[in-house]
């Protein structure tokens, strides 16, 4: 049976927390690129470029991209016949976290009660949702996920008879809504199906995907085109100053549900769209 | 077109701002964001006065990641103006002139910047590391126990922000959107 370390994963998910704040992903950096190309508005254009020297500036300095340097939410797989020793899984991850925000100069964001308000001091808890896997590895997904993105996100249990159109018009109303203040360009990630708290899982899910890959089902991977087509007609472009670059990207993931339920979750990401990936073995 | 204004703002530069103009603005300007906003609004109620004079200055809602050392800030982009809003009237009524944030405002908030002759600034959001350039100094003036969310007074240099609401009803986010919409 395979061995992981407490320590070692503390070490590993620090450097999660900074690389995410400080290097922007190939992935989103080629999509500023793109949209410099294809934006319509000269304000959109002139933010546009700021974007590209802003994450020029993090990277070079390492220092963080957003002031707000999120939520630590981590998707983490963990195989069945691997043992982890020294400590919890979840431990570790918060004490990574802990010591990432702190020796990155990270900004600690996270309070210990909604309803009182003071804040935790390191970051912690972070947000860990566990998916049991066959093998004997661990892999972390990790995302910073911005505050101001997140407040703008919604669930609506729709009818089935809504159907297709029905699902479309809620997520073109929530990125409408949303408008400036997810600070667009958009990733906008959408849940289909499962359950109340399933469904709001899946659409975070879909974030992780790296911009540019399409859902693997072809069905799904249209309505991710169709979408991305009529959210960039809605005119909000970047940070909301119109233009036709409202969303990089738009991810998709659907799961089957009850005969009666047509749940659909929008998690909207800001383009600072911040993700990590490694795998422990 | 790209406009320099030295701050504080004058009542020229006031009306001759436009929704959608490029500024880069230099001068004192002071952050204030969520924790900072309630305490000053509920301790008025208890009469004790501001920790400092808003007449005719610039508030920038930011929140800024710790300063590495050697640096003067840490990261500094704009946080959602709209969660401000409750308290906005009130200090644009003692003489705030302008307002630097991302994000839409209530028509409340709207209506007493025409009242009251101040502009709603929207830098980047998201742009933190490159605007924290154009900051040359900081300096903690009030709150300090808020961290993060204390009042500092901050002297910037060719500060990146777009006139989102000018003084006279003008909203980009609204103009904007209608011109490429489609
Ligand atoms: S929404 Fe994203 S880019 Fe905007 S301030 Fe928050 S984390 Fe930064």
């Amino acid at each position: 049976m395979k061995m992981i370390h407490y320590e070692h994963i503390v070490e590993q998910v620090a450097e999660m927390c900074k690389k995410s704040n400080y290097n922007l992903g190939e992935d989103v950096y080629s999509a500023f690129k793109l949209a410099l190309q294809t934006e319509q508005s000269e304000i959109g254009k002139e933010v546009i470029t700021q974007l590209i020297e802003n994450a020029d500036i993090a990277k070079t300095e390492q220092v963080p991209m957003c002031q707000d340097t999120g939520t630590a939410v981590f998707i983490v797989e963990v195989g069945q016949d691997c043992h982890i020793v020294g400590g919890s899984l979840v431990q570790a991850i918060n004490e990574g976290v802990k010591k990432g925000y702190g020796e990155g100069y990270l900004r600690n964001s996270i309070i210990y009660n909604p309803l009182n308000r003071k804040n935790t001091g390191d970051n912690t808890p972070a947000i860990v949702h566990l998916e049991l896997v066959e093998g004997d590895s661990i892999t972390i997904h990790m995302t910073a996920k911005g505050g101001g993105a997140e407040n703008m996100s919604e669930l609506k249990m729709l009818k089935p008879s809504d159907g297709i159109e029905g699902v479309k018009k809620y997520i073109l109303s929530i990125v409408k809504e949303a408008g400036p203040n997810a600070c667009p360009p958009l990733v906008v990630g959408v849940g289909i199906g499962g359950n109340f708290e399933r469904c709001a899982y899946l659409a975070k899910k879909s974030l992780f995907r790296p911009l540019g890959i399409r859902h693997e089902d072809p069905v799904v991977a249209e309505l991710e085109k169709e979408l991305m087509t009529e959210i960039n007609r809605l005119g909000i472009g970047p940070q909301g100053m119109g233009g036709s670059t409202t969303a990089l990207d738009v991810k998709v993931e659907v799961e089957s549900c009850h005969i009666a339920a047509l749940p659909v979750a929008v998690n909207l990401n800001c383009h600072a769209s911040r993700h990590q990936t490694i795998s422990l073995n | 077109m790209q406009k320099k204004i030295n701050l504080p703002l004058q009542e020229a530069d006031l009306i001759a701002l436009k929704a959608g103009d490029r500024v880069l603005l230099s001068g004192v300007v002071y952050t204030a964001r969520d924790a900072a906003h309630k305490r000053m609004i509920e301790q008025e109620k208890e009469g004790i006065p501001f920790p400092i004079d808003l007449s005719n200055q610039v508030i920038y809602y930011v929140g800024p990641t710790p300063a590495k050392p050697g640096k003067v800030i840490g990261s500094a982009g704009p946080t959602t103006s709209g969660r401000m809003d409750l308290y906005t009237p009130r200090l644009l009524e003692v003489g705030l002139k302008g307002m630097i944030g991302k994000g839409y405002r209530s028509e409340e908030v709207k209506k007493a910047m025409i009242k009251h002759k101040a502009v709603y600034f929207g830098a980047v959001g998201g742009a933190a590391a490159l605007i924290a350039r154009s900051i040359k100094s900081s300096e903690i003036v009030a709150y300090e126990d808020l961290g993060t969310e204390a009042i500092r007074k901050l002297t910037i240099e060719d500060f990146p922000v777009f006139v989102i609401n000018d003084v006279h009803g003008g909203d980009i986010y609204k103009e904007g959107v209608a011109l490429y919409k489609s």
